[in-house]
């Protein structure tokens, strides 16, 4: 015990060099979590219909990624084995208790348009798998870092799918209309004039698209970053 | 019975909670590369969802609900406790399968504690809750939502086995692959979508 405080009390002074931002870099790469490590891919697909809800889902993920490595960090050493995934998962319950508290009172319609995927970020795997491969073992300064940066690499691959998705599915960003007509393909019947050239498509707001949206993203990837090629 | 029978099937085709609600996907995709392994993962989830179904419905009505013992409104506690009974279910079914039958234990090896993680176990209960089933509707979505995984599962891994001898594009091979085949299937289980399941 005595050895480690002393270890833990050197790096106390906390600096900002290269490791450190390899914690925060690597997991929006070449460690990605969602196209590398395949964590916590249901939600991905659930909530990227549309770019607010993603954004959404992305900061409560950060949030809950960031503090629950901190605090499990700081009780390693006195967390006994064999009951070491109930400590964690009443760690991460309570932190996405208090996300989904939060959000019914801040952003009722996104909660009300997540409902149980907010649940279900206790069960995201991206969390649990960082707690068992990093926050057991790394001190807590470097954890957050290391939660942020897997968050942070979760939100990207979200916030890109949700960006297709919508943009293609709905013909806007963010809610805002950038092309196509309002609602649907307009057809008057009279004159049989077609209003907008653009026919929203109505297959990238269902799950199905989401499957192929990242299976491209997968694919860009790995064409783009060889060393991550599937060689089995 | 017949309104037991529909929630059933609905909850294994209709409402398939792999290719339907793409619940469960880590493990989903992480497991399927033979069937031999996606079997006894399958497997596993139909008996957990089975059990933590029921009882999850039990701690819900009789402990948090406005109507249970304690008179008040305890829903906030619902995910602290739900996820602890999964994962004591998990441990539990775990030891109790290790000391009667040590051959299925051995085949279901390490996916048993893989389970509480899948989120397919804790999303059946959270829909289990928002769709407000009574005891015995929660246990006929507990075991056919289970089914619906389990074959779901099964197809993906015979899929995969044999896409192995295609000819893939490289960086598409393996994981980028499985999520494109799961897109179609997902696509295939939306066209179970219009079936009333009355008319079993």
């Amino acid at each position: 015990m005595a050895e480690v405080k002393v270890a833990e009390k050197k790096s106390s002074t906390i600096a900002f060099g290269k490791k450190e931002r390899k914690l925060l870099t690597d997991p929006l790469d070449s460690n990605n979590p969602i196209t590398v490590q395949v964590l916590g891919i249901c939600s991905a697909l659930a909530v990227t219909t549309g770019m607010k809800n993603a954004l959404v889902m992305a900061v409560a993920v950060i949030f809950v990624t960031m503090l629950s490595n901190g605090i499990i960090s700081v009780l390693r050493n006195s967390i006994p084995k064999q009951v070491r995934m109930i400590v964690q998962l009443v760690v991460i319950a309570a932190l996405v208790t208090l996300v989904e508290l939060t959000l019914k009172a801040v952003a009722f319609d996104s909660y009300k348009q997540l409902s149980v995927f907010i649940g279900l970020i206790i069960t995201n795997c991206i969390v649990m798998g960082r707690l068992e491969a990093f926050a057991m073992n790394n001190k807590p300064y470097e954890s957050i870092l290391d939660g942020i940066g897997n968050g942070a690499g979760y939100g990207i691959i979200l916030l890109i799918v949700a960006f297709f998705r919508e943009f293609f599915g709905k013909g806007a960003i963010f809610d805002y209309k950038i092309i196509g007509p309002s609602a649907e393909y307009l057809i008057d019947t009279n004159t049989s004039v077609i209003f907008g050239w653009y026919a929203s498509n109505n297959l990238m707001v269902l799950f199905p698209s989401a499957m192929f949206v990242i299976g491209v993203l997968i694919w860009v990837h790995r064409a783009w970053n060889p060393k991550l090629v599937d060689i089995s | 019975m017949g309104e037991l029978l529909n929630i059933a099937i609905k909850s294994a085709f209709i409402e398939n909670l792999a290719l339907s609600y793409f619940l469960g996907m880590c493990s989903y995709l992480a497991v399927s590369k033979t069937v031999k392994t996606a079997f006894g993962l399958g497997l596993a989830v139909i008996f957990v969802l089975g059990i933590t179904m029921p009882i999850n419905w039990v701690i819900n009505t009789w402990l948090l609900g406005e109507n249970g013992i304690f008179q008040t409104d305890l829903t906030f506690l619902r995910f602290i406790l739900f996820i602890a009974v999964i994962a004591s279910m998990v441990q539990l079914v775990e030891m109790v399968v290790e000391k009667f039958s040590p051959s299925l234990y051995t085949s279901l090896g390490i996916f048993l504690p893989l389970i509480t993680v899948n989120c397919a176990i804790l999303g059946g209960s959270l829909f289990m809750v928002s769709k407000e089933y009574n005891f015995s509707e929660s246990v006929a979505f507990g075991l056919g939502g289970g089914f619906g995984w389990f074959l779901a599962i099964i197809a993906i891994a015979a899929i995969r086995e044999k896409i192995k001898y295609s000819a893939v594009p490289p960086a598409l091979r393996g994981l980028g692959m499985a999520f494109l085949l799961t897109g179609l299937m997902g696509m295939a289980f939306m066209g179970l979508m219009g079936i009333d399941p009355a008319a079993f």
